[in-house]
């Protein structure tokens, strides 16, 4: 069985993002970009099903700019054995949005037919949360969303999701679309002699034409800002006074 | 608690920038592409600050114990090697018939100097193995080369260097311990190692130590001295391990840094060792080595100058005190960040660019001896023999300053243990001391390297300063940088005459200058660097390429060090001129 993971170039987690002075978006100039961490996850739990001897091939493909070959060679030094990737864009500020992105992946599936699709449950720029499930929807495949667990026994996986207050299984039949959560894994670091192996593992570059998909945004975006400064505190004098403010003021209780 | 993030875009700009690494023409760069050393950096990165550094302060508190002639490494030791093992990165410019990557120096040069940063004491365990690596494979049998460097390559055993004796550091010539022939082939090694780093360890599953001892018929001093292999377990001819070998550990030593690093006394009692290379060549075979153990030394320097500047600078800007006395600049709080005192900005931009400058010499370093053993360049290899000492002994001088400045940035939070900044002074402190303390580098720059081959080497190393000065007369951006590099060259020339001219009839005047004579050529040598890294600054920004804030920061920092620093060349250059009166003026009960 194949497994086709999408992996997504992000600004990087540790970087302190600033909001562009026209507030168009953030600035994405000469920052660090990374693959997004939860696409990271999916890769190597993509690795691990090719480890177990569940899956035969590990395909990752990356949809945006031409820099987007860094994270999939960071994939394949992971341990992907090949990588596509769909040069949609030349600004680094232009994002792909989900829709977009689930309509290209759909071509790349009827491709390579993959058994699954092991996708982060969101990127961490825009926390759209949605391609997985449009993806599923475009394929007319099942969907597990949010997953910590996953077990591929013949044509079903039996998947763990993280739902508020709890854990819930269920069992999809296969092909499916299952997006991961962070705690389904920890990445390995990829080792050197396989940052080395990555240069020579195939990386086909494609167009969004080559699967007739229209990349043009739908969405408008209509400002960016920052995020509100912390107010600063007051110290209680007393529990009875800390019980007030919070039944009162705060009227969480 | 410190952290640590490895300055991948400085690294990248140095290789691909400043020395070109593709266009180089040397064997093996080409495949150092930008992708490509971008995704080793950054993974390299991703391990120091994920693995490596939270270890840190961790080996620095618990330190290694010795029970029952067992030395243990700090918790988390032993996982983390593993670690590095499986990555492959102890590997990495070994030689590829043994299990190496193959890759340039100048790369091991780089992931070194971010797994220093990270941990040094830690990375010594791998970086002791690494020299015994290069020397069994400089002077190996072919047969001992099989046994030996496929498992040093992957760390599965380690390696260290015996030299020092109770009585005898620098001065090896009173060596006493003795290597016995006999009968199979072998020797007998009797005597007392100290100071053994790595010496003993839960890390690996064999030690192979590498041992200096007189034997036989050798003569005195140094020329009666042989080089030999003497492994913890004996190696049988299949490649298991045998019988446990008559070394063991005396004691392990309490120093003031560097407390992960096991330091051992070794006794050898009856020991069974091989000689490796010549019969009393020993001292030929380590020094073979000494360009590589030095310059990772200096590396050391200012390595972990860096791990404190990154901490320094993120306190400075997190710290309200105080402020600004151009009016306030954080008016919504009780107080400005330290960032803003003027005080504070000399203290960070000296941290910023003696770090900058010592990577590029650094990796400059690193880039010539690729060049001699790669493609047996005589004058690389001169070069580097001459700037040894320098790199050496001023970046691992200034780096102890830049890190004790790093923590003065904290105030007295520097002073306590909490915030893990004495640890960065303490675990400098000792590059200055060990692989020849810098009083002796200076010695070998000025007693050695300056005359060696009749002088060829510094009269090329002038030249070249010379000629870097002129390729930039048409570019007035460039005139701090030349202008500041030239009255700097001269002063270090006309010191050398004045050593020239003194040196024959009063050797002590030469000697008693010596060590400002390495400082002065170390100061040349930076703003020599930080002339190129601005030459190449400039010219992405002509070009367009590159991030315009971290190139327009580049020339600023550079500018600083031409203004700020160079000027201690005049300096050093007065005090090397008052010749050895005012040091030896005193008569040695005087004092």
């Amino acid at each position: 069985m194949k497994v086709l993971v999408p992996v997504k170039r992000v600004i990087d987690y540790n970087v302190k993002v600033r909001v562009k002075a026209d507030g168009s978006g953030v600035d994405l100039a000469n920052v660090k970009m990374s693959m997004n961490p939860f696409d990271e996850i999916a890769v190597e739990e993509a690795i691990r099903l090719k480890e177990k001897g569940v899956a035969t091939e590990v395909v990752v493909v990356s949809i945006g700019v031409k820099q987007s070959q860094e994270t999939l060679r960071t994939a394949l030094a992971m341990g992907a054995d090949r990588a596509i990737l769909i040069e949609a864009a030349a600004d680094v500020h232009t994002d792909i949005e989900p829709l977009a992105v689930a309509k290209l992946l759909a071509g790349v599936v009827k491709e390579e037919a993959p058994g699954i699709v092991l996708a982060g449950k969101q990127a961490i720029d825009n926390d759209m949360n949605a391609t997985g499930q449009m993806l599923a929807a475009l394929l007319g495949w099942s969907q597990a969303t949010f997953a910590s667990e996953l077990a591929v026994e013949g044509d079903k996986a039996t998947v763990t999701r993280e739902v508020d207050g709890g854990l819930q299984t269920i069992s999809v039949a296969l092909p499916a679309v299952v997006t991961v959560d962070l705690r389904l894994n920890e990445p390995r670091y990829a080792s050197l002699p396989n940052i080395m192996k990555a240069k020579s593992k195939p990386l086909a570059t494609k167009t969004p034409a080559d699967y007739g998909v229209d990349v043009s945004p739908r969405l408008t975006v209509v400002k960016t800002t920052e995020p509100a400064g912390r107010k600063a505190g007051v110290k209680v004098g007393s529990v009875d006074e800390l019980i007030a403010k919070l039944k009162d003021e705060a009227g969480v209780i | 608690m410190p952290s640590y993030t490895a300055p991948v875009k400085d690294m990248q700009f140095l290789l691909h920038d400043v020395l070109k690494v593709t266009e180089a023409g040397i064997e093996g760069y080409a495949d150092l592409d930008e992708g490509f050393t971008s995704a080793v950096l950054e993974e390299a990165g991703k391990v120091a600050s994920g693995v490596l550094a939270p270890l840190n302060a961790v080996g620095d508190r618990e330190g290694c114990t010795l029970e029952n002639g067992v030395v243990r490494t700090p918790k988390g030791f032993k996982e983390a090697f593993e670690a590095m093992k499986q990555g492959g990165w102890t590997a990495l410019d070994c030689d590829p018939a043994y299990g190496g990557q193959g890759l340039p120096y100048l790369m091991g040069t780089a992931v070194g100097e971010i797994f220093v940063s990270a941990n040094m004491a830690f990375n010594m365990y791998q970086g002791l193995t690494h020299g015994a690596y290069s020397a069994i494979h400089t002077h190996g049998t072919p047969e001992q080369k099989a046994m030996y460097l496929p498992k040093m390559v992957s760390c599965d055993w380690t390696g260290t260097m015996n030299l020092t004796e109770p009585h005898c550091g620098t001065d090896l010539g009173l060596m006493r311990t003795k290597a016995e022939p006999q009968a199979d082939g072998s020797y007998r090694i009797t005597g007392q190692k100290i100071f053994i780093s790595a010496g003993d360890h839960d890390l690996s599953e064999n030690v192979i130590h590498l041992v200096l001892a007189k034997a036989p018929g050798g003569g005195e001093g140094t020329k009666g001295i042989s080089l030999f292999i003497v492994p913890k377990f004996l190696v049988n001819d299949d490649g298991s391990l045998g019988a446990r070998n008559a070394v063991s550990v005396g004691k392990i030593e309490e120093k003031m840094g560097i407390h992960g690093n096991a330091t051992c006394v070794m006794n050898y009692d009856g020991a069974t060792g091989w000689l490796l290379g010549d019969l009393h060549k020993g001292m030929r075979a380590m020094f073979t080595m000494m360009n590589e153990a030095r310059l990772g030394v200096g590396l050391q320097g200012y390595a972990v100058a860096e791990a404190a500047y990154q901490n320094a600078l993120n306190y400075a800007k997190d710290r309200l005190q105080g402020r600004a006395v151009t009016g306030a600049e954080n008016p919504d709080a009780p107080a400005d960040p330290l960032i803003v005192h003027p005080d504070i900005r000399r203290n960070l931009m000296e941290q910023k660019s003696f770090v900058e400058g010592a990577r590029a010499l650094t990796f400059w370093g690193a880039h010539l001896i690729d060049r001699s053993v790669r493609q047996d360049d005589e004058a690389a290899e001169g070069l580097i023999s001459l700037m040894i000492p320098v790199i050496k002994g001023f970046q691992t001088d200034k780096g102890f300053e830049m890190a004790v400045q790093a923590q003065q940035v904290y105030g007295g939070h520097g002073y306590i243990e909490e915030w893990g900044m004495s640890q960065f002074a303490r675990d400098a402190r000792i590059a200055m001391i060990y692989e020849g303390a810098n009083g002796v580098q200076a010695l070998d720059l000025v007693g050695r390297k300056l005359a060696q081959d009749g002088g060829k080497h510094v009269m090329a190393f002038f030249e070249m300063v010379k000629a870097e000065v002129k390729a930039h007369d048409d570019d007035a951006r460039m005139a701090p940088f030349a202008e500041a590099l030239k009255t700097a060259s001269k002063q270090l020339q006309q010191a050398a005459m004045f050593f020239m001219a003194q040196g024959m009839k009063n050797p002590n005047a030469a000697l008693a200058g010596s060590y400002d004579f390495m400082h002065l050529m170390g100061h040349v040598c930076m703003g020599l660097m930080w002339t190129r890294m601005a030459r190449a600054a400039f010219t992405a920004l002509d070009e367009g390429r590159g991030d315009a804030d971290f190139l327009n920061t580049k020339i600023a920092t550079g500018r600083f060090y031409m203004a700020r620093q160079l000027p201690a060349c005049a300096m050093h250059l007065a005090r090397i001129e008052t010749g050895a009166d005012p040091v030896m003026a005193l008569a040695a009960e005087a004092f």
